[in-house]
């Protein structure tokens, strides 16, 4: 199967399988005017099979948080007339705004309507993030 | 620091200063009588309380200042639908420092975010509690005279007691304290505070279930209240219950230095016979809790005047 490069936009390599849906829900990816590829189960040397998202559309600002969080493997490349021109290692965001809800009842963001929703990494290894409010993990 | 949230947002040098000033208070209360005459602390009470509100209240009257607010959220606008933002920014608009206590956890921290004037968190639900554990430190080091190298036992209710996380947290960042959690293994400290405070800061502690094994070794016991609505059967509950009393005959096997702490309500956890004993310090930590107050709107509002 055989997917057109893209000349100007974003291509999001090495996700792991079976995430990309999540990746395109979670950027927000249906709400783009241009065409936007999702390849799954792609064989891969190095991952067996990976997924991967090309974004045909330049200028195009990525939340990378949101990306790192999700899935902190994945290869960013930029690409600018055909050619790879910048790739992006990701790593987990140190805080989360607004990606996450906290699912604590007893928290006071189930309760107070203008509050952003603010999560923490407290333990990089085993990838906890807790509510900044309640401390509840997410 | 701006406001006080969590004990954990101080530093160990921001603590010491406090009990520092909390002793120079008891010292010289006369001096301290009018330093904030003028000012005005704010009690923002949604969720009832005795002792923390009184010992809030009390300290800015012996300071000088005067006190407004509410006790319960039944007489504030919260029963109209107004946010706790909103409250906040309008009681700023009152008050130079803001007292708060909330059943959600995290209500003083999203306080913080809006408010105009130092807040200090007087209990957010089960979560934190740090005027409490200032209470305790100085407390600890009023009656053993540093804030290092003892072993603590911590007992009761251990799981949902949210005085004992903040103590285990605040007292981690000092030498050589050795921790002895007693409790039902129904409310043994959450994994977290095992994990993220002991095991990461390489910290001696161990698990038992009776305090007769452990009570020779203690410089410092924390009692905590067993709470019967935590138990999912009754039978556990009256099983366990009777175990953590702390009484005469248990104390014949501790140190004669012991410290006795508790937070305070207590219902049958520690006899009344031991109220005599010169170990018992839980009344003399509740007025300790009033002059950490004072330390702290003192500091607060010192530095609010800076910004």
């Amino acid at each position: 199967m055989k997917i057109d490069s893209i000349q100007n936009g974003i291509v999001l390599d090495h996700i792991t399988a079976g995430k990309a849906l999540q990746v395109y829900r979670d950027l927000k990816l249906d709400k783009l005017d241009c065409s936007v590829a999702i390849l799954q189960n792609v064989k891969s040397n190095k991952m067996g099979k990976k997924d991967i998202l090309k974004i045909d559309k330049d200028e195009y600002n990525l939340n990378l948080d949101v990306l790192g969080y999700i899935d902190p493997g994945i290869t960013v490349s930029i690409i600018k007339d055909g050619e790879t021109v910048e790739k992006k290692k990701l790593e987990l965001p140190e805080k989360l705004v607004n990606i996450k809800k906290c699912k604590n009842p007893r928290c006071i963001t189930s309760t107070e309507q203008e509050i952003p929703h603010i999560f923490k990494l407290t333990d990089k290894e085993n990838r906890v993030y807790r509510c900044v409010y309640c401390e509840a993990d997410k | 620091m701006k406001h006080l949230i969590d004990s954990t947002d101080l530093s160990v040098e921001e603590i010491d200063s406090i009990l520092n000033l909390a002793q120079h208070i008891i010292d010289n209360k006369e001096d301290y009588s009018e330093v904030c005459k003028g000012k005005k602390l704010a009690t923002l009470f949604f969720e009832p309380s005795t002792r923390t509100r009184l010992s809030f209240e009390a300290a800015m009257m012996e300071l000088g200042g005067n006190v407004l607010g509410f006790s319960s959220a039944d007489s504030s606008s919260a029963t109209k639908g107004e946010s706790v933002g909103d409250t906040i920014r309008v009681v700023g608009c009152y008050a130079d420092i803001i007292a708060m206590r909330h059943p959600k956890e995290g209500a003083p921290m999203f306080g913080a975010m809006v408010s105009s004037v130092p807040i200090i968190n007087a209990g957010d639900g089960g979560h934190n509690h740090p005027t409490q554990t200032l209470t305790d430190l100085l407390t600890i080091k009023r009656e053993k005279g540093r804030l290092d190298n003892f072993t603590i036992g911590l007992c009761g209710d251990l799981k949902f007691g949210r005085t004992v996380h903040s103590l285990i947290k605040a007292l981690s960042r000092y030498k050589n304290i050795k921790y002895i959690l007693i409790s039902p293994k129904e409310l043994r400290v959450p994994d977290y505070i095992i994990t993220e405070v002991f095991e990461k800061n390489n910290i001696e502690y161990r698990e038992v279930s009776t305090m007769e094994e452990v009570m020779e070794e203690l410089d410092i016991i924390y009692m905590t209240r067993v709470q019967k609505e935590r138990f999912f059967n009754e039978a556990d509950y009256v099983r366990l219950k009777d175990t953590y009393i702390l009484d005469e005959t248990k104390l014949k096997y501790a140190k004669k230095d012991l410290s006795i702490l508790h937070p305070l309500p207590r219902v049958n956890e520690i006899s009344t016979k031991v109220d005599d004993d010169p170990r018992a310090c839980y009344f003399r930590q509740a007025l300790n809790g009033k002059y950490v107050r004072m330390a702290l709107i003192i500091t607060l509002l010192e530095n609010a005047g800076r910004e």
